[in-house]
Formats: structure tokens, sequence, C-alpha cells
């Protein structure tokens, strides 16, 4: 996922010569091909992430679009009054791709683990939040970003991770993607995820419908603008809701789901439960896989989550 | 003022204290407190210490079209100490780029001039307030020029409490790398800041030192007086080497009323009562 979007930078930059590159010292030879093809269009700054928010908002102030990558964490706290003032109140169409969302680099500890970058950047006004789920899904994101007039965040996976998503289910930025083909919408349960949570969530749906629990899942790869007519409509088809996502339950997408359900669902609202990151910085190493299956919301967390929810209505 | 480092610099301070102010200067203040006395309050100090600095850059350096502030090939000028923006506005106001009649509405409702600059009022580049952002906006756009094949320069104005950010730093160091020698960085040496003396509160000096530390090619001047203004800015432009620029100004904070001279208690004030209208009036005139 990584790699394809910093590869349809390039090929972004090729279509379109209003592109360009900022990287805060990443790897060598990152993106040396476009490096090689479009020198002037290629900037790999220092570490000053405060200065490149800023260079690419003077950049976007006089026509350019540039894509700014670093890792999550950096991209979006340590720079994060500049991403409000300089990139969102001036509504400049500058990318922040950030590295390593949610648990990517556990083995590095929590200084590296973006746990509140969907939150952070949801709150801030006209900025676009997006997490797809694979790098297939990121090839049709990066295509839909060179022309969308507001700044984007956009939050990568690790990397190989499987691809779940298909060109035939559509995408545009601020559209949900159900992920299960069903008739009526009707469902035992809802599943909503965003990121590789989606993946997880989708493996879940299928060993619940295995035992006969009818899933609907909706994929919010754009967390920000949120597709709230698919979300409200589908939950007023479902017995329980569920919202997944590899970040803190604390504002991300579970929250989201939430504050939309609770202004805008006219009927009784169905249990909202949410699986995510709970509010602790990790205390644990090793992998993105065993800490999120230490929080209970990989495929097997979920599924669990589900028939124990289930089972209390049935009570 | 007692301070640790010594200064050395070619600008006499004391002149700098004692220049004084012609007709022009003292009527761009005057725009500036119908501002503050309409608007019930405003940054005074700050906005006093940059009057002569901005009069002549647009006067003489800044190329711009008030009919047409977009125009793709003008200069391009940042208050990155968004705080000082009533000088501006006194000046884009003389300029034409808005009517005169809204100082006399700023900070209501529905004017466009706030406390500080935003992108809504015409001939403002950027929204500023929040200090240290200005120099990169700056940079990118001082690239985005270079990229574009433009020629038009890009200036910066900062204030010397605002460059304790670390942010200013690391701008300059990125734009010594990209030697970029269409980008002016200035400083508005009032050398007062919100609670004190920048000597007590936390001293930059040696300034012109570090500037030249960062890769700028450093120019100083009596920030109050026009023709040294007029003369080093033509010195800067006419330096032809590959660096930035970074103009020093000598000025003083509140310069133009004596009993704002040089003190923070006329950083900034709400409701000035009428004996400090009646202090402004006897120095400025009607």
């Amino acid at each position: 996922m990584r790699k394809r979007s910093l590869d349809m930078v390039h090929t972004l930059a090729k279509r379109d010569e209003r592109v360009v590159f900022i990287g805060s010292d990443l790897s060598p030879n990152l993106l040396g091909e476009m490096k090689k093809e479009f020198p002037s269009r290629y900037y790999m700054e220092g570490i000053a992430e405060a200065n490149v928010i800023g260079m690419a908002a003077g950049m976007a102030m006089d026509g350019f679009i540039p894509y700014v990558n670093t890792i999550a964490t950096f991209i979006t706290r340590r720079c994060y009054e500049q991403v409000a003032i300089d990139l969102c109140l001036h509504d400049l169409p500058v990318r922040l791709i950030g590295n390593g969302g949610g648990y990517v680099y556990a083995p590095l500890g929590p200084t590296h683990e973006a746990i509140e970058d969907i939150a952070i950047m949801r709150a801030l006004p006209r900025m676009t939040v997006t997490a797809v789920c694979d790098a297939d899904e990121m090839t049709r994101l990066m295509d839909a970003t060179l022309d969308w007039p507001h700044p984007i965040y956009i939050r990568l996976g690790k990397g190989g991770d499987p691809v779940i998503s298909k060109a035939e289910r559509g995408f545009a930025i601020g559209k949900a993607i159900d992920m299960i083909d069903s008739e009526t919408g009707a469902s035992d349960v809802l599943l909503i995820s965003t990121g590789v949570a989606t993946t997880q969530a989708l493996k879940a749906a299928g060993s619940l419908a295995a035992d006969g629990i009818r899933c609907r899942q909706l994929h919010v790869h754009t967390v920000k603008p949120l597709d709230a007519d698919a979300i409200v409509d589908a939950a007023s088809k479902t017995k329980l809701v569920l919202t997944v996502e590899e970040h803190s339950v604390i504002g991300g997408l579970g929250s989201a789901v939430l504050e939309t359900l609770s202004d805008r669902l006219t009927g009784a609202l169905p249990p909202v439960k949410r699986l995510g990151i709970p509010d602790k910085f990790a205390e644990h190493y090793g992998s993105q896989a065993k800490l999120m299956e230490d929080f209970r919301f990989d495929a097997k967390g979920i599924d669990a989550a589900v028939r124990k929810h289930l089972a209390e209505l049935r009570r | 003022m007692k301070h640790k480092t010594a200064l050395k610099y070619a600008t006499d301070l004391d002149l700098v204290q004692q220049a004084v102010l012609d007709d022009r200067s003292r009527h761009l203040r005057r725009l500036i407190f119908r501002a503050i006395e309409n608007g019930g309050r405003g940054h005074i100090g700050p906005a006093l210490s940059l009057v002569e600095i901005i009069r002549v850059l647009y006067d003489d350096f800044v190329r711009h079209d008030p009919a047409n502030p977009k125009w793709r090939e003008r200069d391009r000028f940042i208050l990155s100490k968004g705080h000082g923006c009533l000088a501006l506005y006194a000046v884009l106001a003389d300029r034409g780029f808005f009517d005169l009649g809204e100082l006399d509405r700023f900070c209501h409702f529905d004017s466009f001039l706030g406390g500080h600059p935003e992108t809504v009022v015409p001939g403002v580049e950027a929204c500023t307030g929040a200090l240290g952002h200005g120099l990169s906006i700056g940079l990118g756009m001082a690239l985005a020029a270079r990229m574009q094949g433009r020629d038009n320069k890009v200036y910066v104005l900062m204030g010397d409490g605002e460059i304790n950010e670390g942010s200013v730093w690391e701008a300059a160091a990125c734009a010594d790398k990209h030697h970029l020698s269409n980008l002016t960085a200035i400083i508005d040496y009032n050398k007062i800041q919100s609670a004190g003396s920048v000597f007590e509160i936390q001293n930059m000096e040696p300034l012109a030192d570090k500037w030249t530390a960062f890769g700028f090619r450093v120019f100083e001047c009596n920030g109050h007086d026009v023709d040294d203004l007029r003369q080093v800015f033509r010195e800067a432009a006419a330096y032809a080497g590959d660096r930035p620029r970074a103009i020093i100004c000598h000025t003083v904070k509140g310069k133009g009323i004596p009993a704002a001279e040089n003190n923070p208690d006329w950083h900034h004030k709400s409701d000035l009562k009428p004996a400090e209208l009646q202090i402004v009036r006897s120095a400025l005139g009607s």
C-alpha cells in the first residue's frame, strides 16, 4: 500500500505538472525514478515537519498539488498547528501521506504508533481523512486525489496487506463501500470498518455467515467526510452495529459513526459497539497483528464480539 | 536596557530611538488608530514598529496591483507576525486594496479585517497570527516561483519574539539549502516581546550572526528611517549572490506615541480610555 501510494505520486506527476513530492528524510532512493524524471518537482527535505508543511502550503497557494510523506505520527502530531492553519484554514490541496497508521510500527513502540491520527485530523475543518484497505484501493484513492480541492490525510497500512477490494464496487472519496452483497440490506450485524481493519472484519463476516449470522459490512475508506447516508440507512436495517478500527476508540471511526447515528437516525438507535485501541499507549512490542489480537479487534476478536453482543440482545 | 550580549550593529540604535516621523508615517499611524478606536481593541506596539518597513516595501519595492491583488507576477509579502496586522491594513487601505472605511469596522462581526490577517483581505497573502509559520510558507512560494519560471520576489516579515519559534530556524536552514535568492526575511527588531525585553525573555543575540550562520546574506537598517530602509532594500535587491536575504530592521515598539514607546503595556489594548486617546491625538495630530 505504501509503495503503491508513492508510485502513484510519480504516475500523477506524469499526468499533471502541478504534482510535487515532498519527503521528510525518508529512505535513500525513495521515488528515485520520479526524482530522475522530474527533479524540479521532487524534494527530499530534512527532519523538519513544521517547515515541510508550511513549504507545501506555500507551493499550493501558487497552484501546485504537493504530496507530503513521512511517518504518520510525525506528519500529524509534530506539525499539527501547521496542518490546521497553513493547510486547513487556507483550504489547500496538499496531501499528507502518513506511513504506518495504527500499529504498523509495533516493534518501534509508542513514539511511532499513530493511534489517534484519525481523531486529530478529523477534528480539523476542511480536512479529508482516508484509510484505504489495500494497495489496489490505494490506486483508486490516489487517482481521485488529483482533483479533490481540499487537504487530504492518507493513512497507510503496512504494505503487503492482502488485496480484498474490488474495482467493480467503485470508488469515490466520501462514499462507503458495501463489502458483502445483500438483496435487502437487512442484517443481524452491521460491521463498519476502515483501513486494514476492514480485512479483519471481512474475515469475521465469513465465519459469522457460516453460522447463519447475517452480516453486512461497510468499508469506510473516507472517515471524513463520512458517508452518513449509507451508514444511517444500513444502521436502520440491522440489530447491532459494530465498528472496527486500528485506532483509539476516542475520536476515530467509531466516534464518527456514533455522532452520525445520534444526529441523523430518526428511529431507535441500535446498539453500537466499538472495537479498537483502548485509551492507552501500547505496552508491548511484537507485531501489528499481535497487538490487534491482544486488543481483540483481529478477525477472531471481531467474531467473538459479534456473537457476544448478539447473545446479549437475545437475552 | 542591559542585556547579556553586547549588540554590535552598524546601525546607530540611538538614531532609531530618535527617528522623526514624516507626514505620511503619521498619516498611516492615524489610520491604525482609526481602526483601534472603532474596533475597541488592537495590538498597538507591534503595529507601530512596522509602519515604515511596510510603507517603504509597498511604496517602492513590492510589485503589486491593488486592482488585481491575485496578479500572478506580483511579489508576495507575508506578514508572519500577524499581530502587527493594523500596519498592513493601513498600508493596504492607503494603497487602494480596499476602502479606507473598512478600517472603521475593524474586528466587527461582519468585517473582513480581524485581529490577525486572513486571506479574505485583498492583498493579504497568508493567514497568520500563530507565529513561526510565514517563513516556511514564503519559501514554498519562492520555490513555486522558481518552478513556474516567475521572477517575482517573496518577502516575509517576522517579529523578534516570533523568531524564538523553532520552525523559523527549520525554514531558515531549508531556504539556505535551496539557495532561495528570491526570498527575503525581514526582522522587526523592536527588542520587546509580550512579556518584556527580548534580552530577558529569550535573547536571540548574536542575531545577525545567527542569520549569517544559517546561510543568509544579512543587512540591517534603521527601521523608522525611510531613506535608510530604501537604501538597504535597494542594496539587498542588488545583491547578486544565490543566498536568501535577511534584513534586520532596528525599530521601536510603539514608535510614534511617546507613552507607548518601549512600553510593553501598549502591546495590546482594549477600549482605550479618553486620556489614552488624547495621548495618541497629541502625538499624531488629527
